[in-house]
C-alpha cells in the first residue's frame, strides 16, 4: 500500500502544527464557534451529543498493521478503549477531549494517519472495494488512482469551502460494485474502451440523505491522463454553481437534476477545454510512480488447497459455513479473501475494543502481509490468506468474535452509531439491529435467505445507507417518540436503486416481527434462483404492503 | 485607512475603498480625493469613463461572473473579490480564473468576511492582498500564511504539480 515520502511526511506534520495552533487559538477565545466549526470539521472533529467524535481517516480503507496497533494505543490512553469502523471505511473515536485532539493527531502522523477532510463541505476520503487488486474482474487495480484522487484533493485551495460535503468513490470491478459509487457526488466505474484504453465512467450527482438518487452518467468515457483535471472541472463548476441558501439543497445532485445531467455535463465540458492540457493533467510516469506502491506482495506458488479444504469442511460444519459465506476467490491460486465481521449480535456493528484492533493487526502479519483493509459494510478483510491455513485462521478467530459467517446476510447489517452517540440522530439504531439479529438467530435460515442487505440510519443522513438497503431502515421523530420507517428495494449495486417507502413507521419493539412479516412474503412468493431484490422487482410492493399492514 | 497584508504578511496601509453597489436607480457615488473599487458590471457599463484611470479599480462579489472581464483584466490596477461569509468558497474559483483564465497580473485583494484560517488559500488561489476582518489579530497573518511550505497540486502559486516535481 501507499507509503509517505518526505513531502507527504513534511505536509502532515505542518498539518498538526496547523490544528494545535488552531485549537490553542478556540480554547482561547480567538476563534468564534462559528469559525471553529469548520477547521474542527475539515479535522474530522465532531461535538457530540455526549463528547466530541474524532473520525480517523483510512484513505480507500487500507490499513497496516502498526497502524492498527497505534490506533488501539490511542483508544486506551485517549479514549474509552475502544472504535468504530464505519460506513465510508474510516474510523471513529467518540470519546476524545477537544485539547488531547493535536497529540492524538501528532500520534497519528507517526505512523502516516491523519484526520483531514473526513467531515465538512470538503472532498472526503476516497473510498474503494475492498477486494482491489485480488479479485478476478476488475478491469484495473483502482487504488492507485485512488491514491492520486488523494492527493489532489488534500487542502485542495479552491475547494476548501464548497457548498457541501463532497464525496467520490471508484470501483473497477465488472460485475459488482462494493463502492456504491452510484450513490456518491462523483462515482468513477474503470472501464476500457473499444481501443482497450483504460479511463472512467464518470457518474455525478448521486447521493444518499434528503433527497436520495442514482447518479447519472455525465461522460462515458474519460481517459486516465485526464481524471484530475475533469474533477477539477466538475468542482469547479459545483463550487461556483451549487445552491448555498439552503444546506438542504446544496448537494451537487440538486445542480444536476436542475441543470439536467446533460446540462451539467455541457458545463463540466465548457470548463474542461480550458483546463484539459493543464499541468495538472496526469502523466504516464506519475501513475505509474504510484502504481509501484500497489504491486503484489510474495506471493508463493502455490496450488488450490481443493481437497485439504474439503476435508476440513466435511469434518466441521462451523468451518464449511464460514468458508461458503466469508471467504472469496482470490486471483492467485492458493490464496483466499477472508471477511472477518465485526457483526457479533449484542455488539454494535463496526465497534472494537482495543484489544481486537491488536488482534486484527497480528492477525493481518500472521496471515495477510500485515496489512487490512475495511470495508463500507463496517467489516475488516484480509486480502491474501493462503487457503492452507484457512482452517488455522477460522480456529484462531472464532474465539475473536470475527468468525460470525453471516456476510451479506440479513444479519450483516450496515447501522450508523445513531441515538446513542450522535447528536443529529433523530432515533437509535443499535437497538433496533441487535433487536433484528437476535430474531434471525438460526444461521440455517439466515443462508437459506440468501443475500439480503439490512441498512439502518438514524436520521435523514443516511449514514446507514437505508437507501440502498434491500431493506432500509430510517429512524424518525414524531413529536418525541422514535418511530422506524421503512423503504424495500434499494440496491448500491451496478442495477443501483432507491428504495421505496413501505408506508406508515413503526416502533421500535414492532421492528423484529415486521422484518419477519417482509421476510415471509419474500420466502412464500419467491421462485428457486430469486434473492430477496429479485423477487421483490418482480412481485412489486404490495404484497409486502398487505401482510404487514394487515 | 486600511491594514492590508500582502503574500508575505508584511502589512501596509493604503486607502482603496470599496464602493457598495447602488441601490436601484442611484449612482455611483466615487470620492474625489481617494482611489476606489467599484462593481465590476458597472465599471464595464462606464467603460468609456472609467479605462485607463489608475484610480478605480473593480470587486466582484461571490455570485458574479469574472468572465465578464476577459480582455480587459490588466486595464485594473486592482481587482478585489469579495467574501460574504468565509464560509463561501466561490472567491477562490474566480481568484484562479482572474489571474490562470484570464492572465490578471495587477493586484487581487480578499476583501468581505476574511479571516486568518482563510488566507493559505486565498494565497494559492492568486490573492496577493488581503484586507482581514477588523476584529481580528493581524500580527497572526504572517503564521497563518505560511503554515504548509508546499502543497500537491498545481494553483495559482505554482504550475507544477508535486506529482510533476517528484517525476523530476
Amino acid at each position: 500500500m501507499y507509503v509517505y515520502d518526505e513531502h507527504d511526511r513534511q505536509m502532515a506534520a505542518e498539518r498538526v502544527a496547523q490544528f494545535r495552533d488552531q485549537t490553542e487559538r478556540a480554547l482561547a477565545g480567538e476563534l468564534a464557534e462559528e469559525e471553529f466549526l469548520p477547521l474542527r470539521l475539515q479535522n474530522g472533529l465532531y461535538v457530540q451529543r455526549l463528547a466530541p467524535m474524532l473520525r480517523i481517516c483510512v484513505p480507500y480503507g487500507m490499513m497496516r498493521s502498526n497502524q492498527l496497533r497505534r490506533l488501539a494505543r490511542i483508544t486506551r490512553d485517549y479514549d474509552k478503549g475502544y472504535a468504530h469502523f464505519t460506513t465510508r471505511q474510516n474510523v471513529q473515536l467518540n470519546w476524545p477531549a477537544l485539547e488531547d485532539v493535536p497529540d492524538i493527531l501528532a500520534e497519528l502522523a507517526e505512523v502516516e494517519m491523519h484526520a483531514n477532510q473526513t467531515s465538512g463541505n470538503c472532498i472526503r476520503n476516497t473510498t474503494t472495494d475492498q477486494f482491489s487488486g485480488v479479485q478476478f474482474d476488475e478491469i484495473a487495480d483502482p487504488r492507485p488512482y485512488c491514491e492520486v484522487i488523494r492527493q489532489w484533493s488534500t487542502f485542495h485551495p479552491e475547494f476548501a469551502f464548497l457548498p457541501r460535503k463532497f464525496k467520490v468513490a471508484v470501483n473497477a470491478s465488472e460485475h459488482t460494485d462494493r463502492a456504491a459509487i452510484q450513490v456518491h457526488d462523483i462515482g468513477l466505474q474503470m472501464v476500457r474502451n473499444d481501443a482497450g484504453e483504460l479511463g472512467f465512467r464518470v457518474h455525478v450527482g448521486g447521493g444518499l440523505g434528503r433527497t436520495p438518487m442514482v447518479g447519472p452518467v455525465i461522460r462515458s468515457f474519460l481517459p486516465e491522463l485526464d481524471l484530475l483535471t475533469y474533477l477539477e472541472a466538475v468542482l469547479r463548476v459545483y463550487n461556483r454553481y451549487g445552491r448555498r441558501d439552503n444546506k438542504f439543497k446544496a448537494r451537487i445532485k440538486i445542480l444536476v437534476k436542475a441543470l439536467t445531467p446533460a446540462g451539467f455535463a455541457e458545463k463540466v465540458e465548457a470548463e474542461w477545454q480550458h483546463i484539459k492540457d493543464s499541468p495538472t493533467k496526469l502523466t504516464p510516469e506519475a501513475i505509474n510512480r504510484i502504481k509501484t506502491y500497489f504491486t503484489e506482495p510474495d506471493y508463493m506458488a502455490l496450488e488450490n488447497a481443493t481437497d485439504t479444504l474439503a476435508s476440513q469442511r466435511f469434518e466441521h460444519r462451523g468451518f464449511d459455513q464460514w468458508l461458503t459465506h466469508n471467504v472469496d476467490t482470490h486471483k492467485k491460486p492458493g490464496y483466499a479473501i477472508v471477511t472477518l465481521t465485526m457483526k457479533k449480535t449484542g455488539t454494535p456493528p463496526g465497534d472494537v475494543s482495543d484489544r481486537q484492533l491488536e488482534q486484527i493487526a497480528d492477525l493481518a502479519d500472521e496471515f495477510s502481509f500485515g496489512e487490512v483493509r475495511v470495508t463500507h459494510q463496517q467489516n475488516v478483510v484480509l486480502a491474501d490468506v493462503r487457503q492452507d491455513r484457512l482452517f488455522e485462521l477460522w480456529q484462531a478467530i472464532t474465539p475473536m468474535d470475527f468468525g460470525t459467517a453471516n456476510l451479506n446476510t440479513l444479519t450483516d447489517v450496515i447501522c450508523c452509531p445513531g441515538g446513542d452517540y450522535c447528536a443529529l440522530a433523530n432515533a437509535k439504531s443499535i437497538p433496533v439491529a441487535e433487536a433484528i439479529q437476535r430474531q434471525f438467530d438460526d444461521l440455517d435460515y439466515l443462508y437459506d435467505l440468501g443475500n439480503i442487505d439490512l441498512n439502518i440510519s438514524g436520521c435523514m443522513n443516511a449514514c446507514g445507507h437505508h437507501h440502498v438497503g434491500n431493506i432500509g431502515v430510517l429512524g424518525v421523530d414524531k413529536k418525541g417518540e422514535e418511530f422506524y420507517q421503512i423503504s424495500l428495494g434499494g440496491s448500491s449495486q451496478h442495477d443501483a436503486s432507491i428504495g421505496k417507502i413501505l408506508g406508515p413507521s413503526f416502533a421500535r419493539d414492532d421492528m423484529p416481527s415486521v422484518v419477519s412479516k417482509i421476510i415471509d412474503v419474500y420466502v412464500s412468493k419467491r421462485t428457486e434462483e430469486e434473492t430477496f431484490l429479485d423477487t421483490y422487482r418482480r412481485v412489486g410492493i404490495e404484497p409486502f404492503k398487505e401482510r404487514v399492514y394487515a | 485607512m486600511p491594514n492590508v497584508i500582502s503574500r508575505d504578511g508584511s502589512i501596509r496601509q493604503d486607502n482603496w475603498t470599496v464602493i457598495p453597489r447602488p441601490a436601484e436607480g442611484e449612482s455611483l457615488d466615487i470620492p474625489a480625493d481617494q482611489p476606489a473599487l467599484i462593481p465590476a458590471d458597472l465599471w464595464l457599463a462606464g467603460y468609456d469613463h472609467f479605462s485607463g484611470r489608475q484610480d478605480i479599480g473593480v470587486w466582484f462579489d461571490s455570485h458574479d461572473e469574472p468572465e465578464i472581464l476577459d480582455g480587459h483584466v490588466n486595464e485594473l490596477p486592482v481587482i478585489a473579490v469579495n467574501f460574504p461569509k468565509f464560509s463561501d468558497g466561490r472567491g477562490y474559483s474566480i481568484g484562479r480564473l482572474l489571474r490562470e483564465r484570464f492572465g490578471y497580473v495587477n493586484e487581487m485583494r480578499a476583501i468581505g468576511d476574511v479571516l486568518l484560517d482563510q488566507l493559505q488559500f486565498m494565497k494559492r488561489c492568486g490573492f496577493d492582498a488581503y484586507v482581514l476582518r477588523a476584529d481580528k489579530d493581524i500580527t497572526k497573518a504572517e503564521k497563518c500564511l505560511n503554515f504548509f511550505s508546499q502543497g500537491y497540486q498545481a494553483a495559482t502559486d505554482t504550475d507544477i504539480p508535486l506529482f510533476r516535481r517528484r517525476a523530476s
